[in-house]
């Protein structure tokens, strides 16, 4: 969070004597008010926090930085991109998200592999730019250390203009068993950098968000790096197992850790 | 079969059927063209327009847009259109019908007399020829008045629903924020919470809380817990103190399908409700939330552009007597609704629609981080639409919902809109704002001491600070 300038409360400014209930929510409570409207501090703060979800949504992702950062834990990559080729046609056209550019998929049906790949990493920038740079290298490092030493899993494919479904198309094109997609979350005003995770079993096109294991939120404020890679090893292994991934695989990895999985429908990334 | 199409100049237009007339005469917005039912150009937006303002208004009742055999919706207002009510506008147009809404002939009496003759598809179809200022003025003359704890929807007010939601439910965020709002004057409409759990006795608890604060301050309002309506009925019968009945609906039986209702199951939850007896003025027990997008968003528009289906989904709600219907008009995303232009023109719109068909309609004036809009835009709509007699908006502290992730409208945005316009909170409430010493014998809603009653009373949740 960021510092509010100082200010002193002046005659025509009011402060509500309920400060200390700020203990219990981050929900922006206790503002004051000037007549009934709004503090300009308040206004200020609520601008930032917006100016920077915006920059989360519309920032290119460094590709090229954060390839450095992947194949520094030791990860080969692969670059290709959507069908949406700017950001606007991105926002516009969810569908065009959730396909590979024509190139891109030659480039990765081209690719010859040596043996079958257990379990593909996708990683795109998805609306949060951010939280792709800030995350991904130090999630990777995490689920590095936990997966299990006779599991292939190739080269983490980073994604441009990419919505959650595109991994199915990537993963079918390298004949992966498993995939997991790491994408940039819808930002809100207090999380513009929040990391979520797709875990997808035999992924092919067609797949809905029904055949999916999700885990939302994560980031230093969230869900911490080590306890979602655990999470997410934790659901490959099972998906592993039962050869199955969606609603029919629960996750039982830590009953105290579910968190906010929000039960209202949002579009999704 | 009726045809479709227009002369301008040398070109001819021509449209294959009533659909396709309406969804071109649309105003252009991104979900119509991800559904690839949007006009292409812009004369041929107006060439639509001039087709639809030509269609008698009797042509809706032959020529459905969904087929009856298909769809319960459709069967809905076939079966209920009431053709007495319809007899006084039967022999207009589309743009006769525009006139005669804007004409003082048609007064509040006469809309209200009218209102059941009317089919979400006619509503519609008008509403793409009127403008702005059009889809004001009209809709501030439809009365919808509804009751429950008080009474919503009176000229010159305007409600506010409460919506203290906290990312994991936790019981002190939540009785937090409640107390915020109340304590800016908040929470006439509703005090409703978006859950985190499905668990059920999660639920319960949630429900025997805000039930607790009501009853601790002697609040005159009501209620709402936002999770499934199959739960709704599961916790009633568990003996749970539920108001209102939430649902989300849509236009279409797919899209309602999708969202896991039919109407035979929302007349089973009214009547679970209605059961209980909990209302002390009126016994309005549903509370509706829709949006244009989400009938698309399930595969579920069968060709119809998203504002038609947007209506359709209010002669659901009308069906049920609900206490409040909110549009939730920016929350679905840019691909629906771009920008701020988008999402004011389909606020105006929503309301429009839902005030001349008789629902209690409020909007949930939002946008969300990857749309182009910001507060300003908000300021923009919600002014208008109070303008326009909104029924009810959104109260979250500081207009940041930290639950859902979207940008809202706040208590200090309520009173906003009570100051420049003049409105007022429903009457039961406002009497008791004053009790509460939180509004002045003038009706300002003042600065809170240390002092006051309820910061010395808190609700018990907040003690507890272990």
């Amino acid at each position: 969070m960021t510092k509010k300038p100082n200010t002193t409360t002046l005659e025509h400014q009011s402060t509500d004597p309920w400060q200390q209930l700020k203990t219990f929510t981050r929900a922006r409570i206790a503002l004051g008010r000037v007549g009934s409207s709004l503090p300009t501090s308040e206004v200020l703060d609520f601008g930032l926090a917006h100016a920077m979800a915006r920059d989360a949504v519309h920032l290119a992702l460094d590709v090229d930085a954060l390839e450095a950062d992947i194949n520094a834990q030791q990860f080969s990559t692969i670059k290709v991109k959507s069908m949406a080729l700017d950001r606007a046609s991105y926002l516009l056209r969810p569908d065009w998200g959730r396909r590979l550019h024509e190139q891109s998929l030659m480039r990765l049906q081209n690719l010859s592999q040596t043996k079958p790949i257990d379990f593909l990493i996708v990683v795109g920038d998805g609306l949060s730019s951010l939280a792709v740079a800030r995350h991904v290298a130090p999630l990777l490092a995490e689920i590095r250390k936990l997966l299990p030493e006779d599991w292939h899993t190739g080269p983490v494919v980073i994604t441009s203009q990419a919505r959650v479904a595109i991994g199915d198309e990537i993963g079918q094109a390298l004949n992966a068993r498993m995939v997991a997609m790491l994408i940039g979350e819808r930002p809100g005003l207090s999380s513009p950098d929040s990391l979520g995770i797709y875990l997808t079993f035999k992924p092919k096109l067609g797949l809905s968000d029904a055949d999916r294991n999700c885990i939302s939120n994560v980031r230093p404020e969230g869900l911490q790096y080590a306890a979602a890679a655990k999470k997410l090893v934790w659901l490959a292994k099972e998906a592993m197992r039962l050869k199955v991934t969606g609603v029919a695989l629960k996750d039982e990895s830590d009953a105290q850790e579910i968190g906010s999985q929000a039960s209202l429908e949002l579009p999704k990334a | 079969m009726a045809s479709y199409n227009y002369i301008a100049g040398t070109h001819t237009y021509q449209f294959a059927d009533l659909k396709e007339v309406l969804a071109k005469a649309t105003p252009a917005r991104s979900g119509d063209y991800l559904a690839g039912v949007a006009a292409e150009t812009y004369a041929e937006r107006m060439a639509a327009r001039m087709c639809l303002a030509a269609t008698p208004l009797k042509r809706f009742l032959e020529e459905l847009i969904i087929p009856y055999e298909a769809d319960e919706v459709t069967r809905l207002i076939v079966d209920t259109h009431d053709k007495q009510a319809f007899a006084e506008i039967s022999h207009l147009t589309v743009g006769d019908f525009r006139d005669w809404l804007l004409s003082d002939i048609a007064d509040s009496a006469t809309l209200k007399r009218v209102a059941a003759g009317i089919t979400p598809e006619m509503a519609a179809a008008v509403s793409k020829i009127m403008r702005n200022q059009d889809l004001i003025l009209v809709a501030k003359k439809c009365h919808v008045i509804t009751a429950f704890r008080n009474t919503i929807g009176l000229p010159g007010h305007i409600s506010v629903r409460l919506q203290p939601n906290h990312p994991t439910d936790d019981m002190r965020g939540i009785a937090a924020s409640m107390l915020d709002g109340l304590l800016y004057g908040a929470g006439d409409a509703v005090i409703g919470i978006n859950p985190a759990t499905d668990s059920l006795p999660a639920l319960m608890d949630l429900y025997y809380m805000v039930d607790e604060v009501i009853n601790q301050y002697e609040i005159p309002t009501q209620s709402c817990i936002l999770t499934h309506v199959t739960n709704q009925i599961q916790l009633i019968e568990r003996g749970a103190p539920v108001d209102l009945v939430f649902q989300s609906i849509a236009g279409t039986e797919k899209a309602n399908k999708s969202f896991g209702i039919d109407i035979a199951l929302l007349k089973e939850a009214q009547s679970a409700a209605l059961s209980l007896n909990r209302g002390t003025v009126g016994n309005n027990v549903m509370y509706f939330e829709t949006g244009q997008g989400s009938v698309l968003s399930a595969n579920a528009n069968f060709g119809v552009d998203q504002q038609t289906c947007e209506a359709r989904a209010y002669a659901v709600a009308r069906h049920l007597s609900p206490l409040l219907t909110n549009t939730v008009v920016g929350f679905i995303g840019p691909e629906y609704l771009y920008d701020g232009k988008q999402i004011i023109r389909a606020g105006l719109e929503d309301h429009f629609c839902g005030k001349l068909l008789g629902v209690p309609l409020g909007c949930d004036v939002c946008y969300t981080n990857h749309a182009e809009a910001d507060q300003d835009d908000m300021d923009t709509l919600m002014t208008l639409l109070a303008t326009a007699g909104l029924t009810f908006i959104m109260g979250i502290p500081g207009a940041d919902d930290i639950m859902l992730n979207y940008q809202t409208t706040s208590f200090h945005d309520a009173l906003y809109l009570r100051k420049v316009l003049g409105l007022k909170a429903a009457p039961e409430f406002e009497v008791w704002l004053k009790k509460m010493h939180i509004m002045d014998a003038q009706g300002n809603v003042q600065p809170i001491t240390q002092a006051h009653h309820m910061l010395q009373n808190m609700p018990k949740h907040l003690l507890n600070t272990a």
